[in-house]
């Protein structure tokens, strides 16, 4: 049983919002794949109608993930690309649904590999709740209550982006 | 007081006497008395209604590993195999330790065989001192203290001045040359047949051309000497036909088939298993289809399994460490009773190759049962079925490529000089 | 795709496997890069370097493989000599096996070995790192991670290799791999180098290498081990072998201008290959070493992880309940 809990304007109406707030002359904008990555091209297009220089990456966190045993079944592991130098830079991470804190804790130590990072803004386009680690996220697009029985996506259709719940067990 | 044995309702096959009938077998004092009516009193009967009753097979190609490696067989446990395969009498190969290339060790294992009595054991004497292809032993003295035949076994006599010399002296004398036809030189290292396995395992392989070379080799020199030369455990294709064109010519050239090389190919090793290495190695398809027409049309006289036992921890170290060789006095007869299932042989020429034939060969009076010979008896069921499990086996020696197969025929009693040595899986 | 628990040889990989360890290994690669070369992957992982032979750079890509994914890595070097000494082949691995490692990464000059090793000690993955002239799985793997970043797929693509076949890993490997993944092998040797039948892998077979040039896309040069002219009387000189078969650059213009280079290492300037061949831009060379790194991290890390129920655990039922618990905490 699903439901959609954000239809594409709520979506489309966020983003703005978040692209609003991190507007600057220099932006480091790095997503988490799959589902940061595309929020993150979402902002960076919104970005680049302000004229910004923007620097894009992405990160793939699947080999520092707590539960390895993800990677032998999935061989879609993609790359992770930060061609530009993090040191002393403020990065915002951005990822499209906040849940239980793992994921931004593998990708803060992924970017921690990569160099020393001024600062790291945490951007989400969902905070859901459920949040298993002291982790918030400083931007947030949108706010929802869900359940630990429920899963909260990012989904498409043709008219664009909805987040949908769904009941799960 | 004398003893009497009733074989009852057996099929009676003996080839040497050329007997296949339906027939009670009588036994008296350990020997063959009647076969047919007999005026007596049995003390004791066994039914052998739907079993054939033979001779007591003759393997004249074992390894028993006494003295000097008891911890892969001795002369004990190696008879007692033997009976659990319907075997009787058996030859060992001179490769102990010390070697048997002198009288003494000679007497030692006859005599050890003797307190074993189970199973007669004629040792095969050394052709040169030490095995080491360089001086003959004395082969008068080792004839004298009972050796039926003389050979270098494992360590082929390589040097062709040498095997000319050993060939002509033991021709002098009748005696006959028994050769492992390996040319060393081509198969050092080698553990397995050269070819498309090898070439896929990654080891190297031992050339068929190994054993054919030699063959070949050994024949012009038997020809020359006039001189009786046995092929031991012939594998190849080509030298099948060797020896076949050599009888044929009207030379004394002799040979044996192993089980395994008529009943397993090389593709037995895919998968690095050593219980398929042995020398000469398993080889193609082509060989083996031509060493069961060795058997079909008597080139190859006899089947004797070169029953080569190893302690586990000699097989247990990978294909290319693994020693060779692998057991068979307990499959023999199941094995090459396939022979008769597929139509290569009749039933008596079958018994005729492990009896009869190397009894002939060897000068031995045994292989028969014939008024008055010595009574030993294999009786068996040949469509009773049974698997092999290495941990029952009777051997020390557990290398075989045929555990958890199905054997179809089984020895159900095996009777040493009119005495049951063993019945239904018990050794008495 | 079947799970891996070990990984013997090519033979035994489904090309769908074979894909999947080459990609994952592609996305290793930038780890390789970074200034700081560390992925917490397997922390708290075990990996032990069993090598009887010797080996720098297999040994040395498979050491930072696992460290750099954070595994605890021992190596152990063990001359084939000392162990048919004293301490059997198998005395070795129980010993080992019994520190309850996840991965066992074995190279032997024998034939087999890991199959006859994984035979005994059935609760740790083993990793064939070379065994004799049987297979070679991870540097094949390393050479299609290679050939993927030089053309995408080999799918097609013709690999001429050159010299000792007959001793080598490397080429029954890629004879098997090729079978799988639809490139095209040409072998060239002298007869003296050719192992028996080596026509029944579907490849060509070459005795002049001027002949199997054209038409190459890489040609491989497998070093030629000079042992092999007294031992095996395999050649009569390295100056003569090195004219039949040795590459240089006036030879390899017979092959066309899009042809690289390849080979195994470590190489022999000046015997099957020369300096004006190997320091070129048509040479991968320096490309397996580094591609080498990375899709061993691929092999590791797809031997630890992935299937919960078949992890190695410990062969005593009481100290595996104990682990099972342990890993339900973690």
């Amino acid at each position: 049983m699903s439901e959609i809990i954000f239809d594409s304007r709520a979506v489309n109406q966020a983003l703005d919002v978040m692209a609003e707030k991190i507007a600057a002359d220099e932006v480091y904008i790095v997503g988490i794949q799959r589902g940061g990555a595309e929020v993150a091209d979402a902002l960076q297009h919104r970005l680049q109608k302000t004229a910004a220089v923007i620097h894009r990456g992405n990160l793939d966190i699947s080999f520092y993930r707590d539960d390895l045993d993800t990677i032998g079944p999935n061989p879609e592991v993609r790359c992770s690309e930060l061609p530009f130098d993090l040191t002393d830079k403020q990065i915002y991470l951005v990822d499209d649904v906040l849940y239980t804190g793992r994921t931004i804790r593998a990708a803060l130590g992924e970017i921690f590999d990569y160099g020393r990072p001024a600062s790291v803004k945490l951007v989400v386009l969902v905070d859901r709740g459920g949040h298993q680690l002291p982790i918030a996220a400083d931007i947030v697009g949108l706010l929802h209550h869900a359940g630990d029985d429920q899963s909260v996506k990012l989904m498409t259709d043709p008219d664009g982006w909805y987040i949908e719940r769904r009941q799960v067990k | 007081m004398s003893k009497r044995l009733l074989i009852k309702n057996g099929h009676i096959i003996d080839p040497a006497n050329g007997i296949d009938k339906q027939a009670d077998l009588w036994i008296e004092d350990g020997k063959v008395v009647a076969i047919g009516g007999y005026n007596g009193i049995a003390d004791q009967t066994i039914d052998a209604s739907g079993k054939i009753v033979c001779p007591g097979l003759i393997d004249m190609h074992v390894h028993l590993r006494e003295p000097g490696q008891e911890w892969k067989e001795d002369i004990e446990s190696g008879s007692r195999a033997a009976v659990a395969g319907g075997v009787t009498s058996m030859c060992c190969m001179p490769n102990t330790g010390p070697h048997i290339d002198h009288a003494g060790i000679a007497l030692q294992v006859i005599n050890r065989a003797r307190q074993v009595g189970l199973c007669n054991v004629h040792p095969i004497g050394a052709v040169t001192k030490n095995l080491d292809g360089r001086e003959l032993t004395e082969m008068r003295e080792l004839t004298r203290a009972g050796c039926v035949a003389f050979s270098d076994d494992g360590a082929p006599i390589w040097h062709a001045g040498v095997m000319r010399k050993a060939l002509e002296y033991s021709a002098t004398f009748g005696y006959m040359v028994i050769q492992h036809a390996e040319e060393k030189e081509l198969t050092k290292g080698g553990c397995i047949n050269e070819g498309w396995i090898s070439t896929q395992l990654g080891v190297k392989g031992m050339p068929v051309e190994g054993e054919d070379s030699m063959i070949s080799r050994d024949i012009m020199l038997a020809r020359r000497a006039k001189a009786r030369y046995h092929v031991a455990h012939i594998s190849s294709q080509r030298g099948v036909q060797m020896v076949r064109e050599a009888k044929a010519e009207g030379l004394k050239v002799t040979t044996e088939a192993a089980p395994h090389h008529f009943a397993l190919t090389e593709e037995e090793v895919l998968g690095f298993n050593v219980d398929a290495k042995m020398s000469p190695p398993l080889r193609t398809e082509a060989d083996r289809l031509a060493v069961i027409e060795g058997l079909r049309d008597g080139t190859i006289e006899v089947i004797a399994t070169d029953h080569a036992p190893h302690h586990e921890d000699d097989k247990r170290c990978g294909l290319s460490c693994a020693a060779f060789g692998i057991v068979g006095l307990e499959t023999m007869l199941p094995v090459s009773l396939d022979l008769v299932r597929g139509g290569v042989l009749s039933m008596s020429d079958l018994i005729a190759k492990m009896s009869c034939n190397p009894a002939k060969l060897l000068g031995l009076n045994s292989g028969t049962l014939s008024i008055g010979a010595e009574a030993d008896v294999c009786i068996f069921d040949e469509n009773a079925t049974w698997t092999v499990d290495r941990e029952k086996m009777v051997s020390k020696g557990k290398n075989t490529p045929w555990h958890g197969k199905q054997m179809t025929g089984e020895v159900t009693h095996t009777i040493k000089a009119g005495r049951v040595v063993f019945e239904n899986g018990t050794i008495c | 795709m079947e799970a891996l628990k070990h990984l013997f040889g090519i033979a035994d990989l489904s090309k769908e496997q074979i894909e999947h360890l080459v990609n994952l290994g592609d996305s290793f690669i930038d780890i390789n890069r970074r200034p700081i070369k560390k992925a917490p992957t397997l922390r708290g992982k075990t990996i032990i370097n069993l090598f009887f032979e010797n080996s720098t750079r297999t040994r040395t890509s498979f050491e930072l493989a696992g460290k750099r994914l954070s595994a605890d890595v021992i190596n152990i070097s063990a001359s084939t000599s000392a162990t048919s000494k004293g301490e059997s082949l198998l005395d070795t691995g129980q010993t080992l096996a019994a520190m309850q490692p996840h991965v066992l990464v074995i190279r032997h000059s024998l034939a087999g070995t890991c199959e006859f090793l994984a035979e005994h000690l059935e609760h740790t993955a083993i990793v064939n790192a070379g065994d004799g002239a049987h297979e070679h799985p991870t540097q094949i793997l390393t050479d299609l991670l290679t050939l993927k970043q030089a053309w995408g797929s080999p799918e097609g693509k013709t690999m001429t290799i050159v010299g000792d076949i007959s001793h080598s890993r490397v080429a029954r490997s890629h004879l098997l791999a090729a079978k799988k993944l639809g490139y095209h092998m040409r072998v060239v040797a002298p007869k003296t180098l050719l192992p028996s039948e080596v026509e029944r892998y579907g490849c060509e077979v070459y005795h002049n290498f001027d002949e199997a040039l054209p038409g190459s896309d890489v040609v491989y040069m497998l070093r030629i081990q000079t042992e092999r002219l007294t031992d095996a009387c395999a050649f009569p000189s390295i100056r003569e072998y090195h004219e039949a078969y040795g590459l240089n650059a006036k030879r390899l213009k017979a092959a066309g201008e899009d042809c690289i280079v390849m080979h195994p290492g470590p190489m022999n300037r000046g015997v099957e290959i020369s300096s004006d061949v190997a320091d070129s831009l048509k040479s991968h060379i320096l490309n397996q070493v580094e591609h080498g790194v990375a899709v061993r991290m691929a092999v590791l890390a797809t031997l630890c992880g992935g299937h919960p129920e078949e992890k190695p655990v410990s062969k005593k039922k009481s100290s595996d309940e104990v682990k099972q618990a342990q890993g339900s905490l973690l």
